[in-house]
């Protein structure tokens, strides 16, 4: 008898999905496809700390892949796992990016074994970035608390590279102590940059260290803001950008200007697998980068 | 809509074929439960006999022949230094048979998730397109409120969708692959007499519901956020996750990288999770956003009535209390609905 049903395959289906806006990648055939990436170089940055830079191999997905300050990808280690990072790199570097990874769990701490020229998986570019667009003839306050500096570095160097479009540009930075500083090498250029003004400062300092002592709240003393032409991007531990948001809120920022980057658990970057829900949020579709009045409707979110 | 009726020995002859052309999955009694009640569960048939399209309610969804308990994303073959990625997904075609309302509506709402414009997944799509679905109509189950959530009637999601009328079926034909299966058999256009009978058998079906108040739950919701009750029925929840389990519409999951033993093939393994289990938002450096009972049996139901509210205008819930049904600790969606329309309410 003939066959009542007949099969449907995908794999022949044309490209009928509309890609998002800022990302190309949510063609229904492609969703789950990794791109292929070596590790080009590993830079030591602390105990906990190492940044690698990596290139995707294929130079069709190279020249296609394109994403903007604050944006995450899923890096996988085949045999061990996926894993969400925020990309620390320049958004003008294509196909190029840079991933500051802590070892903290079974990915991270393979990747910290890996050598240079190791093959992994990179899907994405995910997530919401933030409006530096919308920033554009405003002074720009970029701060960071520990580990805060890796997402916060993408629109670093993206005001570096269009610093004319900017009025004054600050840049602070906090952590614990100084052992725990990430990029310490790159202070010096950035603070050479005629007119960018790093402040760095540690909570407890230690005989080496003769920098500031103090909470990140503190380096804010120093800085003159006007509040109708600043925006203000905070990358940190939810206990710091309630502390720093609340301070600039007083200093009377609006607090849709205010723009922070959330950490959750994540397992697909696509807003299906519901692990980093906040409430009912997606952090991976209406985040990482939200307002900081968005942050404060959400529940359980700080 | 198209309709047709269906004789019942006709309706034999369909399924006949259908057993006979490819594979079949349908309503099939698996025992009885303590106090005697048949059990029934969605399973592969390969004779009529076996199929019960009398049950009232299958212990688990249909929500498995989607969203697979486990399913591979992609293959890994390594070789050297190198590996290799392989993605395949479900081609063979299959007839899904005896779904209730509540559960095809489920499957629209997993549509909503999983084949919307957003990162559509090709995993679901693939075997979604690939299932034949033939509904059925029921009365209501014990502790179901799928009328006060809307989903005690379908118009799409289906291709074929049958009401007993006691010596024959009224067909209602959503799909062209539907109607030209029904047309394999002896089906016959609807009569005057055929509409009134398939109309007054909805109506005795629709006057069997008893209503749950729904009103106005997703602003209670968050204005009973930190509410009493949800401390009462966290202390009572076990978190063993059952409840997502079976439920219709939980699509959560978590994904794992496995090694064969001679180390040369890997997957990449997504499997179902439960948001009520203890490490479902726990990050690295061992924070957990929801370390407590309340807050994650309290998140699931904020989901399934305030968040998927938010997105796409419904809830996600369909009323089918399995997750009521499974409970070791008896915790149900009705009761809970209940407490909260009453705390703050003299």
């Amino acid at each position: 008898m003939t066959e009542l049903l007949h099969p449907y395959d995908i794999t022949q289906e044309a490209d009928i999905m509309q890609p998002l806006d800022f990302n190309r990648r949510s063609r229904l055939k492609h969703v789950d496809r990794t791109f292929k990436s070596e590790i080009i170089n590993i830079i030591r940055l602390t105990e906990m700390e190492k940044l690698f830079q990596v290139r995707i191999l294929d130079d069709t997905a190279r020249e296609r892949f394109s994403f903007r300050p604050g944006q995450f990808v899923m890096v996988e280690v085949p045999g061990y796992g996926e894993i969400p990072i925020s990309i620390s790199s320049s958004p003008s570097h294509k196909g190029f990016i840079e991933l500051c990874i802590r070892k903290a769990g079974l990915v991270t701490t393979i990747l910290h074994k890996a050598r240079r020229g190791a093959p992994i998986g990179i899907r994405g570019p995910f997530g919401t970035h933030f409006p530096i667009e919308k920033m554009r003839g405003c002074n720009i306050l970029l701060i960071a608390g520990g580990l805060g500096l890796a997402p916060l570095r993408a629109p670093i160097f993206h005001v570096i590279e269009n610093r004319s479009n900017f009025k004054d540009v600050h840049i602070l930075y906090g952590t614990r102590q100084p052992s725990m500083l990430l990029f310490n090498y790159q202070y010096e250029e950035w603070d050479r940059i005629a007119d960018i003004d790093l402040k760095v400062t540690v909570e407890h300092g230690d005989e080496s260290w003769t920098g500031q002592v103090g909470m990140i709240t503190d380096l804010l003393d120093e800085v003159d803001i006007a509040p109708k032409e600043t925006y203000a991007i905070i990358c940190g531990p939810p206990v710091m950008f309630k502390f720093v948001c609340n301070r600039l809120t007083k200093e009377g920022i609006q607090m849709n200007r205010m723009f922070v980057s959330l950490e959750r658990r994540m397992h697909c970057g696509m807003g299906k697998c519901c692990r980093c829900n906040i409430g009912s949020t997606y952090t991976c579709l209406s985040g990482p980068v939200f307002d900081y009045w968005t942050v404060l409707n959400l529940k359980e979110a700080i | 809509m198209l309709f047709k009726t269906l004789s019942k020995p006709e309706f034999r002859n369909l399924v006949d074929l259908l057993l006979g052309s490819t594979e079949v999955i349908a309503p099939k009694q698996i025992g009885v439960n303590n106090d005697g009640k048949p059990l029934h569960h969605y399973l592969p048939v390969q004779e009529f006999e076996e199929i019960d399209l009398e049950y009232e309610i299958t212990e688990y969804s249909a929500k498995s022949y989607f969203l697979p308990f486990r399913e591979n994303l992609s293959s890994c073959r390594f070789e050297d230094d190198d590996w290799t990625q392989e993605i395949h997904y479900r081609l063979q075609p299959r007839v899904l048979m005896g779904l209730h309302s509540c559960d095809i509506n489920a499957l629209l709402k997993l549509d909503k998730v999983l084949a919307g414009d957003r990162f559509p997944s090709p995993y679901f799509i693939s075997r979604r397109r690939n299932t034949f679905i033939i509904g059925i109509d029921h009365y209501p189950c014990e502790g179901g409120f799928c009328q006060s959530v809307g989903a005690d009637v379908v118009t799409h999601g289906f291709d074929l969708y049958l009401t007993d009328l006691g010596d024959r079926y009224f067909v209602a034909i959503n799909s062209d692959h539907g109607y030209n299966v029904l047309m394999q058999v002896d089906a016959k256009d609807t009569t005057g007499q055929d509409n009134k009978d398939y109309l007054e058998a909805r109506q005795r079906i629709a006057s069997k519901f008893e209503p749950l108040n729904m009103h106005n739950l997703p602003n209670l919701m968050d204005i009973e956020f930190e509410s009493e009750v949800w401390k009462r029925w966290g202390k009572k929840c076990l978190s063993c996750g059952s409840c997502t389990m079976v439920c219709p519409t939980c699509y959560c999951y978590g994904v794992d990288e496995r090694v064969s033993m001679d180390g040369r093939e890997g997957a990449k393994v997504k499997q179902l999770y439960s948001c009520n289990l203890l490490d479902f938002a726990a990050v690295a450096g061992g924070h957990n956003f929801r370390a407590d009972r309340e807050t994650r049996l309290k998140y699931r139901y904020y989901h399934q009535h305030r968040g998927f509210m938010e997105t796409y205008e419904e809830p996600l819930c369909v009323g089918c209390n399995r997750c009521g049904r499974v409970c070791l600790a008896g915790i149900n969606p009705p009761e809970i609905i209940r407490d909260l329309q009453t705390e703050d309410q003299v």
